[in-house]
């Protein structure tokens, strides 16, 4: 089967000097979920900033047989669906169903049609009720749908989410599950939250000074780099409270 | 927050409300520039506009006290220099400042109180405001909200390590604490502007938005153009008449 992704010796240096990325190899399958972990700062969303060209290292990527350049990036963008930590960043025009449609006017289709899609993502994601709200008026959860929503529209191949639960209470990340469960798109997701990924990914690479030092199993990558609270030390545990 | 009040207004269903921005924006701006170049009898001119807009307020449902209150944040401005100008002996000088002023401001207020900020924008955008322009207000409008929130966390931050104003004025450095919290507003103003341009770039922008929906003029809006354009000129010219 070929990959949807193909990541080769992918690097990446920032201006103030940072080796962000020293040398990523990754692929992604269609239908797949696979889960990037690893500490802050070590490469995880510099690596998917990458994939659809809003930062450019060296190495090879193809994206759905495209590999990054000026005519390719509009065709890339459209495959690729990237869903922003903060979705606030993301949730920019006055209204929600203006936000939902922003990219598909951008990709060039008729107000008639943007709005009919839009709808449809909105309904998809159960946010309906909002279409006409600011975006800030929103709760952090439902803006996250909406965000969701935004991209879903696009009708992508391939969606990433960059720490998605981050502002999210219990109830919040239980319905995210369940939404992205419903989605057929292949998916990266860029996590802290281990119980997210096991609940949702098939896969975990984990990511370590600029590489991908492991992928396998998530719950596998978990136990092996004691990637969760077990990561704390017992005695530290078993401290008594002042 | 005062924006928040004013959109929750601007989404009301009167017939003031449904009127097109743009009829909105002439009528506006036609009152403005009646107000600003008059001069003969303003106190009787300023009176009557200003039973024109509380009407206009009525007919759109909102609380006129409310806008006579958000109207008079001009009043400390215009009252510092009427009060020059009394000071210096010319006392109607220092009331056409009040006059226009509290006047122009009640003006605007009902026309963003009534008209949805996109649909102003685009009204703006077909009177041929530059584009580039409207973007900046969007934006600016949008985020303002954002930033806000941050400056009071940060401000809830530094009132939770004991700062307070008083206390800082009486030490030795006491706009330092301020000067830092404003300089980390702009850096992280700045880093989300950024951010924003790449998810905007993530979703296909290459500088123009697109509209989802094209406004209509239909004939109701130019009966209301017409009418609020010709009755405050007609008003004025009367008064100007009759002071002759």
């Amino acid at each position: 089967m070929t990959p949807l992704i193909t990541v080769r010796d992918l690097r990446y240096q920032y201006d103030d000097g940072t080796l962000a990325l020293r040398g990523v190899d990754f692929e992604l399958f269609a239908r797949e979920t696979v889960a990037l972990l690893g500490a802050n700062g070590s490469g995880k969303t510099t690596f998917v900033l990458n994939l659809i060209g809003l930062l450019a290292g060296h190495g090879h990527i193809e994206v759905c047989g495209m590999q990054p350049g000026k005519d390719t990036l509009p065709g890339i963008r459209r495959k690729v669906g990237l869903v922003f930590q903060d979705s606030d960043t993301q949730l920019f025009m006055p209204t929600v169903l203006e936000d939902v449609a922003f990219g598909l006017l951008n990709a060039g289709i008729e107000p008639e049609a943007a709005r009919a899609r839009a709808t449809e993502a909105l309904a998809h994601t159960g946010m309906m009720d909002a279409a006409q709200k600011a975006p800030y008026h929103l709760s952090a959860g439902q803006k996250k749908r909406v965000a969701i929503a935004g991209i879903l529209a696009m009708q992508p191949e391939i969606l990433i989410l960059d720490e998605p639960t981050t502002y999210l209470d219990p109830p919040g990340q239980a319905s995210l599950i369940q939404l992205l469960r419903r989605l057929p798109q292949a998916k990266i997701l860029v996590t802290h939250d281990t119980g997210f990924a096991q609940a949702l990914a098939e896969r975990a690479c984990f990511f370590d000074q600029g590489t991908i030092v492991a992928t396998g199993p998530v719950t596998e990558i978990v136990r092996r780099f004691a990637w969760d609270r077990a990561a704390v030390p017992a005695e530290a545990c078993e401290e008594p409270r002042p | 927050m005062h924006h928040v009040v004013l959109e929750r207004w601007s989404q009301g269903n009167s017939g003031f409300h449904r009127l097109d921005a743009r009829a909105k924006l002439g009528a506006a701006l036609v009152l403005l520039v009646l107000i600003a170049t008059s001069r003969a009898r303003l106190p009787q001119l300023g009176a009557i506009y200003f039973v024109l807009l509380a009407g206009a307020f009525a007919w759109a449902r909102l609380p006129l006290r409310a806008a006579l209150a958000r109207s008079a944040v001009v009043l400390p401005f215009s009252l510092i220099f009427g009060a020059i100008s009394w000071l210096a002996g010319d006392s109607s000088r220092a009331a056409a400042l009040v006059i226009k002023s509290y006047i122009s401001a009640l003006a605007v207020l009902l026309l963003m109180s009534t008209t949805p900020m996109p649909q102003l924008l685009r009204g703006l955008e077909s009177m041929g405001v530059p584009r580039f322009l409207l973007m900046v207000a969007q934006f600016m409008y949008r985020y303002l909200f954002v930033i806000s929130e941050e400056a009071q966390h940060m401000r809830a931050a530094a009132a939770a390590r004991g700062f307070t104003v008083r206390g800082a004025s009486a030490g030795k450095v006491p706009f330092r604490p301020a000067a830092g919290v404003l300089a980390v507003l702009f850096a992280r103003s700045y880093a989300r502007a950024q951010d924003i341009h790449r998810a905007m770039v993530a979703r296909g922008f290459e500088g123009t938005f697109g509209l989802l929906q094209k406004s209509r003029f239909r004939w109701q809006d130019g009966v209301f153009l017409a009418a609020a354009v010709v009755t405050p000129v007609a008003v004025r010219f009367a008064l100007e008449r009759i002071a002759k």
